[in-house]
């Protein structure tokens, strides 16, 4: 089956100082988001699911030279970050679709789907 | 025209989405869309000399298949994947049957898929249901053929690595994805209307396509509310098309209209249409609605005929459903003629600011103004109009009618 990568797009320090929730609307999101989960591992769509530390403590490494190059920070400079994601594992897009308004539900943010390569993919990038 | 070239006038008309359809279950969109313009193209140099098949949409499908194949075994032997692919593509189940199962309609939501941006899915409609070329395509849009292609081709690389489903939405979705696929039909026939100004011969004529693929529609779902009132809208304002444009090429409203000139049997079809919805007694969508006021315009012999209060009935039916500030601009405008000038323009005032871009407010304020003798707002009104709008056929009747004006120093 087709798999997805859901990214959940936010600010780069949700965390308790983020002014657009209060603690209880936070609790509740945690709350709705953990039953979204549930439900994908319930219908067998689960694959992998975490969400990020603040986009700050990134740190970017390019090795493609003969040293590599370390940097503090997150590669692209944009005001919103990767908050966290979901691999998940569907029959096609519409249920990815489906399943992403959920999810950007639950979590209060905007989520992001894309599909991964498959191997027809990478014969016809060989090709 | 031989009869041949009227047989594969027809089959293309009749046949190519279907052929496409077909195909495209089996094989995905992109080879579907080679081996039906390959089978076409085929019969364009065999059926002149051969005759005409008995079947010819059968014999299409025969031929666009084989080359499918044909096509599958040539990749297939750059690739042993390839030949898996092609195993159990040719084990392919018979098609089934019955309108909800007939493989155009999961052509129809696959082209028109929310997924894909709004530009790729009128493009992808018009080429793999309506059949025309990219060519014809670019020109309607006046942009390049390469860039017009490029579109196409990254649509259907995204359906393909996206996996956009090649199926009829479910029970739930359908209502939404329906009206998604009905307002590509409605862009499609609006891009056609009002750029109707025949400059180009060569320009594919996009709200006759519109039409086709309303008929197409309305032919896969007879039972839909909505899809039976885009049609009846389209056939009800294209009916009227003729005496739209002067011979100047300028704008005439629908007011000033000969309507001698309307096409009848258009308008009989398209009010026919709308008398089966109300007759069912099912609540009136929002394209229903437009289609039942068209069906009071083209009823009165004269543009002073009309029943304006049924117009404003059906606007509030409208704004009931879509309570945009556009609805209530028109509706102003039927206001007008049931309680007059005054209380229509109060009305418009109170949009001013939200629709203060728009050109059609400071167009219905100017007239108002100027049936209400306030002529120097009203050639301000239309100088705002007219520098809202870069439409040509809408350029010269502003400016005609602001210059009818009484003059300053009367």
């Amino acid at each position: 089956m087709p798999r997805y990568l859901m990214s959940v797009f936010g600010s780069p320090e949700p965390g308790p100082d983020s002014p657009t929730m209060t603690r209880e609307e936070k609790l509740q999101s945690f709350a709705d988001t953990g039953a979204f989960n549930d439900k994908l591992e319930r219908e067998g769509h689960f694959v992998f699911a975490d969400g990020l530390a603040s986009a700050l403590t990134a740190t970017t490494v390019d090795g493609r030279g003969d040293q590599p190059v370390i940097t503090d920070g997150p590669y692209l400079e944009t005001k919103e970050y990767i908050g966290g994601f979901w691999v998940i594992d569907v029959p096609d897009l519409d249920v990815a679709l489906t399943l992403a308004a959920e999810a950007s539900h639950a979590c209060r943010e905007i989520v992001e789907v894309r599909p991964f390569q498959t191997e027809a993919d990478i014969e016809a990038m060989l090709a | 025209m031989t009869d041949a070239s009227e047989a594969l006038a027809r089959a293309h008309r009749d046949e190519w989405a279907r052929v496409v359809a077909g195909l495209a279950r089996r094989f995905g969109l992109d080879v579907a869309e080679d081996a039906a313009a390959e089978a076409f193209a085929t019969a364009v140099e065999r059926w002149p000399s051969d005759g005409v098949p008995a079947n010819p949409g059968g014999w299409l499908v025969t031929t666009a298949t084989r080359k499918a194949i044909d096509r599958l075994r040539r990749d297939a032997q750059r690739s042993a994947k390839y030949e898996a692919a092609l195993m159990i593509t040719d084990d392919s189940p018979p098609p089934e049957t019955g309108p909800i199962e007939d493989d155009r309609l999961r052509l129809v939501f696959t082209c028109c898929h929310p997924a894909l941006a709004m530009q790729a899915r009128v493009a992808l409609t018009l080429r793999m249901l309506g059949g025309l070329t990219v060519a014809e395509i670019a020109r309607a849009f006046l942009v390049a053929e390469t860039t017009m292609g490029q579109r196409i081709t990254r649509a259907k690389a995204k359906i393909q690595a996206a996996h956009i489903p090649y199926r009829v939405p479910d029970e739930n979705d359908l209502r939404l994805r329906l009206a998604g696929v009905l307002a590509v039909v409605y862009l499609i026939f609006n891009e056609g209307y009002l750029t109707s100004s025949g400059s180009d011969p060569l320009r594919v004529d996009l709200s006759d396509e519109a039409i086709r693929l309303g008929r197409l529609l309305h032919t896969l779902l007879p039972l839909d509310g909505e899809v039976t009132g885009l049609l009846s809208l389209m056939l009800l304002t294209d009916a009227r098309r003729a005496a739209r444009v002067s011979a100047t090429g300028e704008l005439v409203t629908l007011q000033d209209q000969d309507r001698g000139a309307w096409d009848r049997a258009m308008i009989e079809e398209g009010q026919t249409l709308v008398r089966e919805r109300l007759a069912s007694g099912a609540p009136l969508g929002r394209l229903q609605v437009l289609a039942a006021m068209n069906v009071v315009h083209t009823s009165a012999p004269t543009a002073r005929d009309t029943d304006w209060s049924q117009i404003v009935a059906l606007y509030d039916r409208l704004a009931a459903i879509d309570p945009s500030p556009i609805v209530r601009l028109n509706r102003a405008v039927a206001l007008a003629e049931v309680d007059g000038p005054g209380v229509a323009l109060a009305e418009v005032g109170r949009l001013a600011s939200t629709l203060d871009s728009y050109h059609l407010l400071h167009a219905t304020r100017a007239e108002l103004l100027r049936r209400l003798g306030r002529s120097t707002e009203a050639r301000a009104a239309y100088d705002r109009a007219l520098a809202l709008t870069a439409n040509p056929a809408e350029q010269l009747h502003l400016a005609r009618r602001r210059a009818q004006l009484p003059s300053r120093t009367s």
